[in-house]
């Protein structure tokens, strides 16, 4: 690994105008810094509502912060220039376009960068293969089932092989069956060719199945980096095995010792809303 | 089946109902004191059918539908393209959507129909008053439509669209159009109805040629059967082009659920 890390943001400050114009602005993230190295599954997690979405779409160059830097690469990342174009973006909520095919989705970003659709189709039907969605090309979104959908979505931003790969909360409407497969489906792909990942979730058992690095948010507002718990567990991994082990057990353990004041605190401060 | 029969039996009734009431001497007169009357002011179902049949049979209907039709079409062309582009505009230029707000609303609520005579003046009684009129009923259902669906892209949407490389044009493209049309689509049927009653309002008031000219002229000599014709001519074209437009949604629109299969999240 060498010393420059893939992604990197250094002090990040996000306010955001209060929408009545009369209370004081909100400050979601406040003196953020975190680092991903090249080729390293980082995970971030924090209690609801800590804003976690936002420090990803800072790095996804989608928001501005109001100060600090994001470094992609060692160049730095500026909003004139518009969106990190190093990463690919993995949404919480569907971003499929509907009106689309399974393959015209997964296609999609060759197109916009002017691939010609014949070598297009090629790449996007090896795609949907990886994915395990063969023979689904022809088929819309609203016609999948949620699986089907996250795995159309993975397609979509790997077949442009992004060197960083930011994923919120991506398989947090599934449930517990399709999403262990789905996460060891994700590491599968991912072992092929190690991408930077930055994954946000507020699973911390997915967290640490995932990851090598553990990340724990303060809960919010003005949210920053309060916990960094590396995770020593062999690879290859299956989530749903690595998860009785007793290393797992001991990392759980204390990861969450870090996180539960935080979670009591998010979970006090929602109640008084 | 058993649905269309019950829909055909409410056609019979009800015109065998209007015969019963109108024909001269069959039941004694109830309401009029002459017998006649009834068939005076509502005329009578046969007499009707065979002024259409006589219409199409000598001709003579073909060139007023054609012209009728003609309006119809490029009123509902020209309005829906200036509404999806001035849509289109205006909701991706919130300076330009909060300048020309109050012109907006007031020409929306002005009742457009009022315009008719000025169009006579600017355009002739040819059919490009009425198509001017038909353009002004048609353009606000697609405008706002248009203005609507924009607005209302998912903002995930347009972020993953982003990540993937999508510049601003490809963005217009390939989500901001896609999601327009799906709201276009769903307004088409009341804008084809509204490009019609443009049509045939605008020929109602002054024209040589039309369906509406034919309706006008008969009940110039109080020839209620002639005007009964062309308004089941008219209705007649009317659910014949929203089919049009039913078919069209349905080939364009195939990316979109229907009822008994899954909701699109």
């Amino acid at each position: 690994m060498n010393g420059v890390p893939a992604l990197a943001l250094a002090d990040i400050t996000c306010r955001f105008a209060a929408r009545d114009g009369r209370s004081d602005a909100y400050t979601a993230v406040a003196n953020a810094t975190l680092e991903v190295a090249k080729g390293e599954f980082v995970s971030v997690v924090g209690p609801t509502g800590c804003g976690k979405s936002t420090l990803l779409n800072v790095a996804a160059g989608l928001l501005e912060p109001s100060s600090g830097t994001v470094e992609v690469f060692g160049e730095r990342l500026l909003s004139t220039e518009g969106v990190n174009r190093r990463a690919g973006y993995m949404f919480q909520a569907d971003a499929l376009m509907p009106w689309r095919s399974g393959i015209d989705n997964v296609i999609a970003g060759l197109e916009f960068r002017g691939v010609a659709r014949a070598e297009a189709l090629v790449q996007g039907e090896a795609w949907l293969r990886r994915v395990g969605l063969a023979g689904f090309g022809d088929r819309y979104p609203h016609q999948m089932s949620g699986g089907m959908r996250k795995r159309l979505a993975l397609a979509q931003t790997l077949i442009l092989s992004p060197d960083i790969l930011l994923m919120d909360e991506p398989f947090s409407a599934l449930d517990v069956q399709t999403r262990q497969l789905m996460e060891n489906e994700l590491l599968a792909l991912w072992a092929e060719d190690r991408k930077s990942v930055l994954f946000i979730t507020h699973d911390l058992e997915e967290a640490i199945a995932l990851s090598d690095r553990v990340v724990v948010l303060s809960a919010g507002p003005a949210t920053r980096p309060i916990g960094d718990f590396r995770v020593d567990l062999p690879r290859p991994r299956d989530v749903s095995e690595i998860r009785m082990t007793p290393a797992f057990a001991k990392l759980h353990r204390e990861i969450w010792g870090a996180m539960r004041e935080e979670v009591l605190k998010a979970y006090e401060a929602q109640k008084v809303l | 089946m058993r649905l269309r029969t019950l829909q055909i039996l409410v056609l019979v009734l009800l015109i065998a109902a209007w015969y019963l009431l109108t024909a001269p001497g069959l039941i004694p007169p109830f309401y009029f004191e002459q017998a006649n009357r009834a068939a005076f002011f509502f005329g009578e179902p046969q007499k009707v059918f065979w002024v259409i049949v006589e219409w199409f049979v000598s001709g003579e209907i073909f060139i007023h539908l054609a012209v009728t039709l003609l309006e119809t079409a490029l009123g509902f062309s020209i309005g829906a393209i200036f509404g999806l582009g001035i849509g289109l505009w205006l909701a991706l230029s919130p300076t330009a959507s909060a300048v020309m707000d109050p012109y907006i609303k007031g020409f929306n609520s002005m009742p457009r129909v009022v315009l008719a005579p000025i169009f006579a003046v600017w355009f002739g009684l040819g059919i490009w008053s009425k198509v001017a009129l038909g353009v002004t009923l048609v353009f606000f259902v697609v405008f706002f439509n248009v203005y609507q669906g924009v607005r209302e892209v998912s903002p995930n949407l347009i972020a993953s669209a982003r990540m993937l490389g999508a510049s601003r044009r490809q963005l217009l493209r390939s989500i901001y159009l896609p999601a327009a049309m799906s709201w276009v689509f769903a307004s088409l049927h009341n804008a084809v109805g509204l490009a019609f009653v443009g049509a045939v309002v605008g020929e109602y008031l002054g024209s040589a040629r039309g369906v509406g000219y034919l309706i006008l002229q008969a009940e110039g000599t109080f020839d209620i059967n002639t005007v009964f014709a062309g308004i089941l001519v008219l209705t007649a074209f009317a659910l014949a082009l929203d089919t049009a437009v039913g078919a069209v949604e349905r080939r364009l629109m195939t990316w979109q659920p229907r009822a008994g299969e899954t909701e699109k999240v």
